[in-house]
């Protein structure tokens, strides 16, 4: 599964553009705080409208403004990993899993919602709500309902950025077990250095 | 007294989903005319009851257009009935009810939204899972405002409707008219006395519903 990405828009009095391939594995977009990674993210996953360029997919056209063609987020089959978690404050966790869960097709579904808890280690946490959980538990929740959404590929905008010291080491192992076992291609947001470090099979610096 | 909570619970029931429209427009929407509509659902609040009443009159008359057209249709005439009443109860929550909804929707963190959507809801489903489950405390507590606001409506239901007692008499208009027999000091108190126990139940209700909604807002930003 391949990404091509050349987008942009202007935002207030800047212009966030972006122009990259990437392939297989964790590929990361790194730059400092303000280039417009985040709105770049969101662009690819159909939150946010670019002005001009184009964006496939493994193939498949999400966007393309020359030829008229823009897919609503829930028709982009992708995963968003928020840094803040995002979870639905009024749904218990098992409803945030599930989320996602139902709405997709059956025959596209790829992992059951016990695979993912024992996957994520959050299976004594389904009767909690959201506000109750630290950190690291609601960040593992998050990557868990979108995974449950049958994802053919994974955006993660600075997953770690709330978590501790210790959180952050354990979302890595989890994030790189991902991409190594789940054989799912991740773009990953960073302006940690250490971060894309370790986890970045490709680098791709926005500046 | 009875009538009241029949002219009330039907006013209100009948200009929510309209009350929530409204709301909804003037939290999301951008359109040409929207200070306009802004300024038309706030202006009941602060007109004189009397002249909304009396607009009512010339719009729902025998010769208003609105009232010609609902006789010749559907056969319906509200002057100086219970529906009428309920309409102006109606007509006078309705500012109250947009703005407790209003604000309650631009609470919603449009992040959510956007979550939602990314894993796989449409635009209608996301309204109904997220955005209208958490603006619900919100809803509510406009609804019990306005219930409140339209039990005590006076200037402009005895305006449209007149005071005809078991038809339009609510409770203003029955403590109004007992006060012009001497002697009722009695009859006054005790519908005095409802009229302060349904309004103070009215305003705590919504205040721990607006309370709670809050809550639930401010407990979702921490994650």
């Amino acid at each position: 599964m391949s990404f091509e990405v050349d987008i942009s828009r202007h935002l207030g009095d800047r212009i966030i553009s972006a122009h990259f391939t990437a392939d297989r594995g964790i590929t990361a977009l790194f730059g400092p705080s303000g280039v417009g990674k985040s709105s770049i993210l969101n662009m690819i996953a159909g939150l946010l409208q670019p002005d001009s360029g184009r964006i496939s997919v493994g193939g498949e056209v999400l966007f393309d403004a020359l030829a008229g063609i823009d897919l609503p987020p829930e028709r982009r089959r992708l995963g968003y990993v928020f840094q803040d978690g995002r979870l639905f404050p009024h749904k218990r966790v098992r409803a945030n899993l599930l989320y996602g869960h139902d709405l997709a097709p059956p025959q596209e579904r790829w992992m059951s919602p016990e695979e993912a808890a024992d996957f994520l280690g959050i299976a004594h946490l389904l009767d909690r709500w959201p506000r109750s959980l630290s950190g690291g538990e609601a960040q593992r929740v998050a990557i868990g309902r979108a995974l449950l959404s049958a994802p053919r590929f994974l955006l993660m905008d600075e997953p770690l950025s709330s978590l501790d010291l210790p959180r952050r080491d354990e979302i890595m192992t989890v994030i790189e077990r991902i991409a190594r076992e789940l054989k799912l291609p991740i773009l990953y947001v960073s302006h940690d250095r250490q971060e894309i470090d370790r986890l970045a099979d490709t680098v791709i610096t926005l500046t | 007294m009875l009538l009241s909570l029949k002219v009330s619970g039907v006013a209100i029931a009948g200009t929510l989903p309209i009350a929530f429209a409204l709301a909804w427009l003037l939290a999301r929407a951008r359109f040409p005319g929207r200070f306009l509509l802004d300024g038309l659902v706030y202006l009941p609040l602060v007109l004189p009851p009397v002249v909304t009443g009396w607009l009512l009159l010339l719009a729902f008359g025998p010769e208003g257009p609105a009232g010609r057209f609902l006789d010749r249709t559907l056969g319906i005439t509200l002057m100086f009935r219970w529906t009428g009443a309920a309409l102006a109860a109606a007509i006078m929550a309705l500012p109250l009810m947009v703005r407790a909804i209003r604000l309650s929707i631009e609470a919603v963190d449009r992040r959510l939204e956007g979550a939602a959507r990314t894993l796989g809801a449409s635009p209608w489903r996301t309204f109904f899972t997220v955005t209208l489950p958490l603006s619900l405390p919100g809803v509510l507590a406009g609804a019990v405002l306005g219930f409140a606001r339209s039990i005590g409506e006076f200037g402009a239901t005895i305006t449209f409707v007149s005071n005809i007692p078991d038809e339009t008499r609510t409770l203003p208009l029955a403590i109004y008219s007992a006060l012009q027999i001497p002697g009722s000091e009695a009859l006054v108190t005790r519908l005095a006395l409802i009229s302060v126990a349904l309004s103070l139940g009215a305003v705590i209700l919504s205040e721990a519903l607006a309370r709670r909604g809050q809550m639930n807002e401010r407990m979702g930003h921490v994650l």
